[in-house]
């Protein structure tokens, strides 16, 4: 563990990981109960797609739906509870600097790309791919997967119940801030989608900075 | 009645018999009094599911599934997986952004993980879905009525899924998003949050056509967002006969452009598996 501190990170502390993922990678680490995670969004519109677990009971893990059922509302920013398919927080966003982030459009996948864009897009990278390859590492595999986060994504719902992701709120450098609430495995898709505006159809790489309370 | 010995012991529990109460299923499904327009002889499943229930049951392509809030407060939370590989579920995310639409009613599909139609809905005289809040967990309706477990006196969905799931041998890592039928929310589109929409009342129909054999898991239980502070819930009624699934050429084949796709996709999964 290192003690030294970055700028990047959203909320004072200790610097304990900082790492880039490079555009359209998985990546995954477990946050400490307590440690907060700073995810900044380098390029601009990049569409990170988030799924959390408790590290020590994986089939305990986000639920989008209890997540917004509790909150009232559908979209993510500062103050929002992520809780698990047992009601319970997993972590709390503590700071936003874009105002907020998706949690109904879950992940592309190959199979859902055929549907949405056509079936030339059948061998194209998906996040679901990602997903399987990274959670893998940690024993996940198909059955884990749910609706994810999608911080810095754009999913307006339409009066009459139209929905899409549209271009991006966000903007290079932008940062938002999780706190674990309790020891959480985060797995991550840095989003490789390439024909819709998620992340402005141009995959940029983002940087994880986990940091725990200064002592 | 002596159950001191095992004739009467045998004699009491087999008095039990023919006892008719509301929550139970018909067998035969064909001495079901069938809906309007089906054939009692096509009737595969007929059963009345308590408020606070569940049941759940495994349905060949081209059936028809369909539901009946008795009361304006049911409130049906439904799972559907692929019967012939459970990993293939339903996936509430796909099921909204492929096909552009957050409220789910007539003509809409059911999708799975893997870019295939598991149902499509065929009829809905409620229009009052969920697809955002999911079904409650213990935790929930303890904060909320005191209790969420099982077989308590306020069971939560949740609880009720996986015992559904259990049933077919499966697990809560088995159990994805859910959909909510016959009570509903909306967005408000500016700030995302919900308003309460509740039931349409009493005797709404949905009907669901199986595109492939299914496993439906379904808990009727009340809507997370049920505003009201008591557990309020009403007997669910369901109905399920033999029919077609949707070919080539029927309206709601070529619907969507995203939906034809989905329907190609599924034809060609089951084409490879000798099902046509």
């Amino acid at each position: 563990m290192t003690t030294t501190t970055t700028a990047l990170a959203l909320v004072a502390g200790d610097v304990v990981l900082d790492e880039t993922v490079p555009a359209r990678a998985p990546w995954s680490a477990v946050v400490r109960a307590g440690h907060v995670l700073t995810i900044v969004d380098l390029g601009g519109n990049q569409a990170v797609d988030c799924l959390f677990y408790d590290a020590h009971d994986t089939a305990e893990r986000y639920s989008a739906q209890d997540t917004i059922a509790a909150q009232g509302g559908i979209f993510l920013t500062t103050g929002s509870v992520l809780l698990s398919n047992e009601g319970a927080p997993l972590v709390t966003v503590v700071a936003d600097e874009v105002g907020r982030h998706d949690t109904v459009g879950g992940a592309c996948s190959k199979e859902s790309n055929t549907l949405r864009y056509g079936h030339h897009t059948q061998h194209q990278h998906a996040c679901v791919e990602n997903f399987l390859l990274e959670g893998a590492k940690w024993g996940l595999g198909k059955r884990d997967l749910v609706s994810n986060v999608n911080w810095y994504m754009n999913v307006p719902v339409d009066p009459d119940g139209s929905l899409g992701i549209v271009d991006g709120i966000s903007a290079p450098g932008l940062r938002i801030a999780l706190r674990a609430e309790r020891d959480v495995l985060v797995l991550v898709s840095n989003c490789p989608q390439i024909n819709n505006p998620c992340n402005g159809f141009d995959p940029t790489p983002v940087r994880m900075v986990v940091t725990a309370p200064s002592s | 009645m002596s159950t001191a010995t095992t004739a009467g012991a045998r004699a009491h529990a087999r008095s039990m018999a023919g006892t008719v109460v509301e929550a139970m299923p018909v067998l035969p499904a064909t001495a079901a009094a069938p809906p309007a327009g089906v054939d009692a002889i096509d009737l595969v499943r007929a059963e009345t599911v308590a408020g606070g229930g569940y049941t759940s049951l495994t349905v060949a392509r081209g059936t028809t599934l369909r539901l009946e809030d008795l009361t304006g407060d049911a409130c049906a939370h439904v799972v559907l997986l692929n019967a012939a590989g459970p990993h293939e579920r339903l996936n509430i995310a796909d099921t909204v952004k492929v096909l552009w639409q957050a409220y789910v009613t007539t003509g809409h599909l059911l999708l799975s993980d893997q870019g295939r139609v598991l149902a499509s809905v065929v009829t809905d005289t409620s229009g009052r879905h969920d697809t955002f809040c999911g079904t409650s967990t213990k935790a929930r309706n303890e904060q909320r009525y005191g209790d969420g477990t099982a077989f308590g006196p306020t069971p939560a969905g949740r609880e009720l899924l996986t015992l559904a799931a259990a049933k077919h041998g499966l697990s809560k890592r088995d159990l994805p998003p859910s959909m909510a039928f016959f009570q509903g929310v909306r967005v408000d589109s500016a700030t995302g949050t919900f308003a309460w929409l509740g039931s349409a009342g009493r005797g709404a129909v949905v009907e669901l056509r199986a595109e492939m054999d299914l496993h439906v898991l379904l808990a009727n239980v009340p809507h997370p967002l049920d505003p009201r502070a008591t557990y309020e819930t009403g007997p669910l009624r369901l109905h399920a006969w033999r029919g077609e699934p949707t070919r080539p050429g029927d309206e709601l084949w070529g619907l969507t452009p995203e939906g034809e796709r989905a329907f190609l996709n599924t034809q060609d999964y089951l084409a490879a598996r000798g099902i046509s």
